[in-house]
């Protein structure tokens, strides 16, 4: 296989399977997760747990006044690393061309220079996120293989994609399709692993203020 | 049309100046791709030169590299190059035919042999025997065989010989095959593109003129000195790209500000060539410089790489389909295996039993 | 539709740049004082650099025309002018036909082509006792 049928296979088998991977994957757990139900309450509850639930989805996106300084750093550099990434996913041109040809339609691009600090910025807090981790002796007691190896996931695309638009390292060719590598290596990974919290997360965050909102007994 | 003599000889007898040949071989580097100050280098190798047979091969092409290199715009260096080759067969250029022509062909295969250079267009079909192209009711698979044997070196010119081009884009109906994979014991110059820049081909036999080699190749056997870089690398229009300004359609304002044509389409990245700055037609331009993509010629299979419109960034498959045929999938199977689970869990309360977090599936 | 329709936008050389020029007036300046310091000459060759049509106007204009200017006659034309930065020279060589063969920047005294060269001396040196001893 000569470079050119990598890359080619890489943008369009690969894509493929990879993409079937990680919709088949999620839409399953997700409707898994639905289907398991609740028992059913036989009581009436005291106002509903909407309130709470959706309030709970929104105050744990901020920053606990009561947070140390080192559980600062996690939230700061983990908002930091996350708008990075969707920012640089969503708003480079090339990205757009991209998800144009599959979705039909576009929307116009974040200059070069932003993206360039979205993404100096997002690969910065990983960085740092991976040393905090590793240095921090409880979140290093937390942390297991699956930890790193999401990280690594993550990191890579955006390496990668970094890489290609400033020319660094192999030739562009090679360099796309490491880059395209990356990305289904993610794709594929995200049913299987914690990088699934990307839809679960506020889901999971509802029932978690539902349940501790809740008014009443339960029978 | 055998004189074998050195280059300088033939010059000085053509009463041609040390300060002309200087120039000519300043010209010279420029065409090789080789830094000016290797001008003296040159001069020194050239005028030691010999004139080597050349044997040209045409087989499943369009004649567009024999004109390609026919119209090449620099007629005196190519004058002086065709000066310094004895092209024994070529069965488009030559005057004879018929039965002269293929003897002319044997006699420089027989009197060379082992020293002939072989430049060879077209690829070779190989399915049902190779019938699809015959000479002289022989093969092409059975010509190149033959010539091959003999040849100093090949050198595959255009993309159907170096990568087997259209005539090997699906479905290939004829089993067509690049030169590289039907010979594996002889050394083989790749000069792709379709055609190729008429001074890359005169470059490179320029280069085994001067310095009796063949030039440093990249992975695909393409000469690095032409080959080495991309288009996009060496494209004028490329501080649009590291600036994020791409033309949208081919007459926006951004085309007609001379915008990056990446969104449209241009394989400019992945194709290495001469053309951003070797440029064709005696230098007036190339395809970028005229608003059009870079189609990718002198890279394998280009035909079958998708839109020419398609940004190198875009899938070249249907990722919407497969994306909802997987969801369809994994509903289904989440339906399926939730109805087990509560099937499950229906008959565990019915013999009074807890259904733990280990009895549903996952 | 009528042909006045058609936008149509006249671009000049001296207010376009993509920075490609710029990035050339610096190496050449790098590689004047490097000459002036050491004496090493040096030569750009133009061909291998990525250039619009625009741009090649656009370095002409920043280069100017200096002192000199010297035309050759050897297979072809070729036009030597140094240009308004004195020890840059811009070296154009032209075929019979009128193309450009090597296009060149040379930094250096006085360009290497325009000097006698040796052999050619030699043959001249020859000629001239042949016409004196008819």
């Amino acid at each position: 296989m000569n470079p050119q049928e990598l890359l080619l296979w890489v943008r369009g088998t690969g894509l493929q399977l990879a993409t079937a991977v990680c919709v088949l994957g999620m839409t399953y757990r997700l409707l898994h997760l639905a289907l398991l139900g609740r028992k059913k309450n036989l009581a009436e509850a005291r106002g509903s747990e909407w309130g709470p639930g959706l309030r709970t989805m929104w105050r744990r996106s901020f920053v606990l006044p009561e947070l140390s300084a080192r559980g600062k750093f996690t939230v700061v550099a983990g908002y930091t690393f996350h708008f990075g990434f969707f920012i640089t996913l969503l708003f480079l041109s090339q990205h757009i061309a991209m998800l144009r040809a599959v979705l039909g339609f576009g929307w116009p691009a974040l200059p070069h220079s932003a993206i360039e600090i979205a993404a100096i910025l997002t690969l910065a807090a990983m960085i740092a996120l991976l040393v905090h981790r590793y240095m921090d002796p409880v979140k290093r007691m937390l942390s297991g293989f699956e930890d790193y190896l999401t990280w690594l996931l993550t990191f890579l695309p955006l390496l990668s994609g970094f890489m290609l638009l400033h020319g660094i390292g192999p030739a562009y060719t090679q360099m796309l399709t490491l880059h395209l590598l990356s990305v289904e290596l993610l794709l594929i990974a995200i049913p299987f692993t914690k990088l699934a919290h990307m839809l679960t997360t506020f889901s999971a965050r509802w029932y978690n203020g539902a349940f501790a909102g809740y008014k009443g007994v339960k029978a | 049309m055998k004189d074998h003599d050195t280059l300088e000889h033939r010059l000085t007898q053509q009463g041609i100046s040390r300060r002309s040949f200087l120039k000519f071989c300043t010209a010279m580097a420029s065409l090789m791709a080789l830094p000016p100050g290797t001008a003296p280098a040159i001069a020194a190798a050239l005028a030691q030169a010999k004139r080597p047979s050349v044997i040209w091969l045409s087989f499943q092409e369009c004649t567009g590299c024999t004109e390609s290199l026919t119209r090449s715009h620099s007629p005196t260096l190519e004058s002086l190059i065709f000066d310094m080759i004895s092209l024994d067969y070529h069965h488009t250029l030559q005057a004879a035919s018929g039965f002269a022509a293929e003897k002319s062909r044997e006699d420089a295969m027989k009197d060379f042999y082992g020293k002939y250079l072989l430049l060879v267009d077209g690829s070779i079909p190989t399915k049902d025997n190779g019938i699809y192209s015959t000479i002289a009711g022989r093969t092409n698979l059975d010509l190149l065989q033959e010539a091959a044997k003999g040849a100093a070196a090949i050198v595959a010119v255009g993309s159907c010989a170096a990568f087997g081009g259209l005539p090997m884009a699906k479905p290939n109906p004829t089993g067509a095959a690049p030169v590289s994979d039907l010979i594996k014991d002889k050394p083989i110059i790749n000069i792709s593109g379709c055609p190729p820049i008429p001074s890359v081909i005169t470059g490179v036999l320029a280069h085994y003129l001067t310095f009796g080699e063949l030039p440093a190749l990249d992975e695909l056997g393409r000469p690095k000195a032409f080959y080495g870089e991309t288009i996009h690398d060496r494209c004028y229009r490329r501080p649009f790209y590291d600036q994020g300004k791409f033309a949208k359609t081919f007459d926006d304002e951004g085309a007609r500000n001379g915008w990056c044509l990446y969104e449209l389409g241009c394989k400019g990245p992945t194709t290495h060539n001469a053309c951003a700055t070797t440029k064709w037609n005696g230098g007036a331009g190339f395809p970028i410089e005229a608003g059009h993509g870079c189609l990718g010629c002198s890279e394998p299979n280009f035909w079958d790489a998708g839109s020419f419109y398609t940004p190198l960034a875009a899938p070249t498959s249907n990722i919407g389909a497969i994306a909802g045929a997987a969801a369809l999938a994994g509903a289904a199977a989440a339906v399926a295996l939730s109805a087990a689970d509560r099937a499950k869990k229906k008959s565990l309360q019915q013999t009074h039993e807890k259904l733990t977090v280990k009895d549903i599936s996952n | 539709m009528t042909l006045q329709d058609i936008a149509v936008k006249v671009e000049r050389a001296d207010d376009y740049s993509v920075g490609n020029i710029s990035a050339l007036l610096a190496e050449i300046a790098t590689l004047l004082e490097k000459f002036i310091a050491t004496g090493q000459s040096a030569e750009i060759d133009l061909k291998s650099l990525p250039m619009g049509a625009l741009e090649y106007e656009q370095l002409r204009l920043a280069l100017g025309q200096g002192e000199v200017a010297a035309n050759l006659e050897a297979i072809g034309p070729s036009e030597i002018i140094e240009t308004k930065y004195p020890g840059v020279w811009w070296v154009t060589h032209y075929n019979v036909e009128g193309d450009i063969v090597a296009d060149l920047i040379e930094i250096a005294n006085c360009p290497a082509i325009l000097t006698s060269q040796p052999q050619d001396m030699q043959a001249g040196l020859a000629r001239l006792q042949a016409a004196i001893e008819k």
